[in-house]
């Protein structure tokens, strides 16, 4: 009997946690999952739906259970290990103190990847949202709004793997004299300029050349939420700049630009933290070589490639921190603009 | 200087993210007769047509490259077709297929990994946003706002104890964790808000049917649901697309095992490997696009209101 169950027990194991390529085994294990879930909440909810029997705090249990308990397990209490872990040496047997930090801080190589990753963070929510706020306001109310806007919407729904080999072939470089694949070189040729690879540019300059992609895919999510707040303000308001005799640039720095602020700032702030967490694009660019790796990218590296998970976890928790000023700045600025309501 | 208004503070204070509530009359003529005036600089149809074309000109490159000949590729520039115009469908053929880079395997990871990574986390966070909106219990205040705060944490606090438990349970390397992982990331945001748009439903409805006798169980499923499909829709899109882009995740998870890792991780690979590869390259990147480009252009509308609700009425 006992020998029986092993047996099935491991048949069952074997075939969940299946690890083989057989794409129909693959697609039946996504469905058994889904119907797992599916069975799971519903005697959650069959349970918690008996109103006379079952003490209040066993139905709010019910509800908001699962995704708390997911949420400690999976975030709050591993975020705590590598606070942890962040104090510890590479292999984690035993304390070093602030040794992690410091070495992210002095060494040289570091040094780098800061410098750049304070680049990434300042330029593109800068960029994007002035371009983002250009492109709403001169499409705002025109005929072609809707295609224009999807044009630039699009490569939010790119990945960012797929953005950064869209932009290796514009960067795309041959030696001079031989016909140009990459555009960029092709125009520069044209007119009369020697043909290069960007990201071989001396550092700092090759990470602007990677920042032109993060650019390219968060000016979209600019231009709509900032294109929605122009949207926002009242005609009336616009009808008497109108009367007072703004018009073109008067009425983008008078009216529009101080009416859409909150949205602005969040705007700003948003990118600004997406941007902190990028890996994707210096992974695929340049593999963090040539001196334009940034935080994300090394804690990347460190932690699951030279295996130093010590200072893999110093660097998360560097992530973290430089989040921490950037969320300060919105809720105070949400707070002035409450205020001012 | 004298006529220079000061924006009044009423406007300072217009909610950006809700869009025109229905103007008090016809606002389609209202609006039609400002846009007369609108646009009315060549300046400004010239900076829109600028922009407009450096955003969809790198994207075209990609797509025509992918179409043409490899010979051609590693020959000439991808502008060159519209001279010389020669095709072929060769490139997804050997993507797809060929030996070396297999992708139709990898698509079939991606959609495994995605439909779940999607379901899961909105059935949950549902659940959890119904609580936090129309059940009172101790700490709730405390609980939501911990929730909410949690949107701020990098993911990457969380990835290395997150690994060395699953390996612990011996589940690393299979979907298992790349599902658990993705519901996890996403619940602070989902829940954030589906309670968003669960606190917009006018309490009347809810109580409406407690007077009639309806459970917990009952309301969320026949008044909460129905209302709040194009809500759901919005996040499922978020969600998908985040899933399916995703790299960070999948690529730790999965170890970058062919049996388990999507699209991204392998197209990520072959950057890295087959860079000069032209041909290969820009068409497996266009196979990973594909799907996330299709959907979003279906349900795009969705998208935005998703977006709006995220990121301006928090």
């Amino acid at each position: 009997m006992g020998e029986y169950f092993e047996w099935l027990f491991g048949a069952i194991r074997d075939y969940v946690f299946y690890r083989g390529d057989d794409a129909g085994h693959k697609l039946i294990l996504m469905l058994i999952a889904i119907a797992l879930f599916v069975v799971v909440m519903g005697a959650i909810l069959w349970l918690v739906d008996k109103p006379k029997r079952i003490p209040g705090w066993v139905v709010a249990a019910g509800f908001v259970g699962p995704a708390l308990l997911a949420l400690a397990f999976g975030l709050v209490y591993p975020a705590l290990l590598t606070i942890n872990g962040s104090f510890k040496n590479g292999n984690g047997s035993e304390y070093i103190g602030l040794e992690n930090y410091e070495l992210a801080f002095t060494n040289p190589a570091f040094q780098a990847v800061l410098r750049n990753t304070a680049l990434w963070v300042l330029l593109v929510p800068l960029l994007s949202t002035f371009i983002g706020l250009v492109y709403a306001v001169v499409v705002d109310r025109t005929r072609f709004e809707r295609f224009a806007k999807t044009l630039m919407f699009m490569p939010m729904a790119i990945s960012m793997v797929g953005a950064s080999i869209i932009w290796r072939l514009v960067y795309d470089a041959r030696q001079s004299g031989d016909d140009q694949t990459g555009l960029m070189n092709q125009l520069l040729v044209l007119v009369g300029i020697e043909p290069f690879d960007p990201r071989l540019e001396t550092p700092p300059i090759n990470t602007l050349y990677l920042i032109v992609v993060m650019i390219w895919i968060q000016t979209g999510f600019a231009m709509t939420v900032l294109s929605a707040a122009i949207k926002a303000i009242p005609d009336d308001i616009i009808e008497a700049a109108k009367l007072d005799g703004l018009s073109g640039l008067g009425m983008f720095r008078y009216i529009t630009v101080p009416s859409i602020r909150p949205a602005l700032v969040v705007v700003l702030t948003t990118i600004a933290m997406g941007t902190l967490k990028v890996f994707d694009i210096v992974r695929t660019m340049t593999g963090g070589q040539f001196e334009t790796s940034v935080v994300a990218n090394e804690f990347y590296v460190q932690a699951f490639r030279q295996n130093n998970q010590g200072l893999g976890a110093a660097l998360a928790v560097l992530l973290f921190v430089i989040v921490i000023p950037i969320i300060i700045y919105n809720v105070r600025q949400m707070r002035l603009s409450e205020a001012i309501r | 200087m004298t006529t220079t208004p000061l924006p009044p503070q009423g406007i300072a204070a217009a909610e950006p993210g809700e869009i025109t509530g229905p103007a008090p009359e016809s606002p389609a003529r209202r609006r039609a007769r400002l846009a007369t005036t609108k646009l009315s600089s060549p300046w400004a149809s010239l900076t829109a047509i600028v922009l407009a074309v450096l955003w969809t000109t790198p994207s075209l490159g990609l797509l025509v490259t992918s179409f043409r000949p490899s010979g051609d590729v590693s020959d000439t520039g991808w502008w060159h077709v519209f001279a010389n115009p020669s095709l072929t469908l060769e490139n997804y053929d050997q993507a797809l297929f060929g030996g070396s880079t297999n992708l139709i395997n990898y698509f079939v990871n991606s959609l495994v990994i995605t439909l779940p990574a999607v379901l899961i986390p909105i059935s949950i966070s549902l659940l959890a946003a119904y609580g936090f909106a129309w059940i009172d219990f101790k700490g709730r205040n405390f609980l939501f706002v911990a929730v909410f705060a949690l949107q701020v944490v990098p993911l990457q606090i969380a990835l290395i104890p997150l690994l060395s438990q699953y390996v612990d349970w011996g589940i690393n390397q299979t979907f298992w964790t790349v599902w658990l992982s993705h519901t996890i990331f996403a619940l602070p945001l989902a829940i954030f808000l589906l309670h968003n748009f669960m606190k917009d439903i006018p309490p009347s409805l809810v109580e409406a049917a407690r007077v009639d006798g309806a459970g917990h169980v009952k309301i969320f499923f026949q008044v909460l649901l129905p209302i709040l499909t194009p809500a759901i829709a919005s996040f499922a899109i978020f969600q998908f697309l985040w899933v399916w882009n995703d790299l960070l995740v999948s690529l730790t998870m999965t170890g970058a095992r062919a049996e388990v890792a999507p699209l991204t991780v392998r197209v990520a690979e072959m950057a890295g490997t087959r860079g000069g590869q032209w041909h290969i390259l820009t068409a497996g990147a266009f196979i990973s696009m594909v799907v996330p480009v299709v959907v979003f252009l279906f349900l795009q509308r969705y998208f935005v209101r998703g977006l709006l609700a995220g990121s301006v009425k928090g």
